[in-house]
């Protein structure tokens, strides 16, 4: 047991304002950014907000993303992009933005997401900021109510499970793989109320493109955060998207070299393998080995956990010069339009059209079942997304093997699930 | 003495999401839609045939997944008298008491059956088993979270605490 505080413990004492704060504790935080997306958002708060006031109390902090209804497919999600930017507008929101892509995307593309800081979002996925070492957490429409009219919340401090990977990861073995195998291990509530702190060689030399992957699928586990302390690759991905006086006035915080864990546990990174979650529960991880030869209708790849450039790059890198398997289908939903853009300019779409993929508008798409791919009665998708619900992307019987996006890839190719290393 | 939550227990199992509660195709065509829909894929006759009062037995991580509050206005909708679990995914727990709905976590749900009548006591921290003449102890919750409930959700409590006339 360590005297020093966790990055989680520290985050939030500086946003307290205590000097220092212990697992357990509940304290009065103020998140530096509240984002609300087009579901769970505006629409949700707009009347008790104007019945309680009307009065936001930090307007500047406040980030509106409509990502899941866009391009909408019926009237209702039209309307509600309606709701979502006349309510933007009525507030005179500077940073509202639609069809830019998925809200945790733009997020961090934009530099809203910064280490050290507290960011709170009305969607579960939140915690995806926290690969840039900010303390992120999705929260419920009426908690978000109670920001913009308090500009705080409540928060019991988490205990902090640290997870490291050591060693060199193998080529084919993706962050993806990663997450799904602590999923595996801990099960779909194992991480339920505490906070996971990633290290260790792999995710040091891991580009934060697929960092981002491994904070995304914490909140599959239940955590209320999923951290990866702030590092020089976090700087460089930051210095890039900021302006030189917001890169200066950043405040990163490390967690204490003597910080006290609940927990700790080193995976041996040189020795991972590509790992597949099967219907109808995240936690439901097998090595794609043991699955190999089930049958696809879709092979999916996009969300906010596999919709990013290095895995478009690394689907491209299977598909050229392949095409897909008779009867199978592989959509291609891009995870902002920045992402289409840099996979535009760099052949990549170009790659994956050739080998007979659909590429879609930029956005949630499909992943909850929204729209551009939804699934039929009885029909297989192997999805690059994070939640394999019964249900989640289209009909109940529908079934999803959640993988990397090269075995989503290799699926597209065969028209079964398949080890990606064996195209590698 | 705190007057109870009674009513007959519907059991689930373990990590029931917050997408079988609120169906996603479902959420935007408002709340009588997606009530009628809740938790079919587990026990379709739940929505029609649960009484007000009626009381949520699960096992582990109830309400995981999504941090849609569609999955509590659907359960209140329904006139669920309150949900015990062994625990809550956060966001769910959070959720529920924002919205005025009681929650309970008791680590031994695997006692109670489909069907039981039960009265839960909460600021008591206590379930009595009518069906099976037994009674459990529970945690009661923190303070600050009781003064959200007492209120009647965040809202009645913001009202009461931070808005002066």
């Amino acid at each position: 047991m360590g005297a020093g505080m966790t990055l989680a413990e520290k985050i939030l004492a500086r946003h307290s304002g205590n000097s220092r704060v212990s697992a357990g504790d509940i304290v009065w935080a103020e998140p530096i950014i509240a984002m609300m997306d087009d579901p769970l958002g505006p629409k949700m708060i707009q009347a008790e907000l104007r019945r309680l006031g009307n009065k936001i109390k930090f307007p500047e902090r406040i980030v509106v993303i409509s990502d899941h209804c866009a391009p909408p497919s019926t009237i209702l999600q039209a309307d509600l992009l309606t709701v979502t930017r006349n309510w933007a507008k009525e507030y005179d929101i500077q940073r509202f933005h639609e069809y830019e892509g998925i809200c945790h995307q733009v997020m961090v593309e934009k530099g809203y997401t910064r280490p050290g800081e507290l960011v709170v979002g009305t969607d579960s996925h939140t915690v995806m900021g926290g690969a840039l070492g900010s303390f992120a957490t999705g929260i419920g429409s009426t908690e978000m109510l109670g920001v913009l009219i308090t500009g705080q919340m409540w928060f019991r401090v988490p205990e902090t499970l640290r997870i490291e990977w050591d060693g060199i990861l193998p080529d084919g073995v993706m962050a993806k793989d990663l997450i799904l195998s602590v999923l595996g291990d801990f099960g779909s509530g194992g991480l339920t109320y505490r906070a996971a702190e990633f290290g260790g060689s792999v995710v040091q030399h891991m580009p934060t493109d697929q960092r981002f992957c491994l904070s995304n699928m914490t909140v599959e586990g239940g955590a209320k955060a999923g951290l990866i302390p702030h590092d020089e690759e976090t700087m460089d991905y930051l210095w890039s998207r900021l302006s030189e006086s917001e890169f200066e006035s950043l405040e990163p915080i490390a967690p204490d070299s003597d910080a006290s864990y609940c927990d700790k546990k080193i995976y041996s990174g040189s020795g991972a393998t590509p790992m597949i979650a099967l219907p109808h529960n995240p936690a439901n991880v097998h090595p794609v080995t043991e699955v190999s030869s089930e049958k696809i209708d879709q092979a999916y790849i996009g969300s906010c956990a596999g919709g990013r450039l290095s895995d478009l790059i690394a689907v491209a890198r299977i598909m050229k010069g392949r095409h897909l398997a008779r009867g199978v289908r592989l959509i291609v939903c891009p995870a902002s339009r920045t992402v289409y853009q840099q996979a535009l300019k760099q052949g990549i779409l170009e790659t994956l059209y050739e080998s007979g993929a659909i590429i879609t508008a930029a956005g949630c798409g499909a992943c909850g079942g929204g729209h551009s791919g939804v699934l039929g009665a009885g029909e297989v998708c192997i999805s690059a997304t994070n939640r394999n619900f019964k249900g989640r992307m289209g009909d109940p019987s529908s079934q999803i093997f959640l993988a990397s996006p090269l075995s989503v890839a290799a699926a597209a190719v065969t028209g079964e699930i398949t080890d990606p290393r064996t195209f590698i | 003495m705190e007057h109870p939550i009674r009513g007959r227990v519907w059991k689930f199992g373990d990590n029931v999401d917050t997408g079988q509660m609120a169906i996603g195709q479902y959420t935007r065509q408002g709340v009588e839609v997606y009530s009628a829909h809740c938790l079919e894929n587990l026990r379709p006759e739940f929505s029609k045939e649960v009484e007000p009062g009626d009381i949520i037995v699960a096992g582990k991580n109830f309400g995981s997944g999504s941090s849609r509050e569609t999955a509590v206005l659907a359960l209140r909708y329904l006139k669920v008298g309150a949900v015990v679990a062994e625990f809550f995914s956060r966001l769910f727990f959070r959720n529920a008491i924002n919205l005025g709905l009681p929650v309970i976590e008791y680590i031994n749900t695997a006692q109670i059956n489909h069907g039981d009548v039960v009265e839960l006591y909460p600021m008591q921290g206590k379930i009595v088993n009518i069906t099976q003449q037994d009674s459990y102890q529970v945690q009661v919750l923190p303070d600050h979270l009781m003064k959200i409930i007492q209120a009647g959700g965040l809202v009645p409590y913001l009202e009461q605490n931070y808005l002066t006339s």
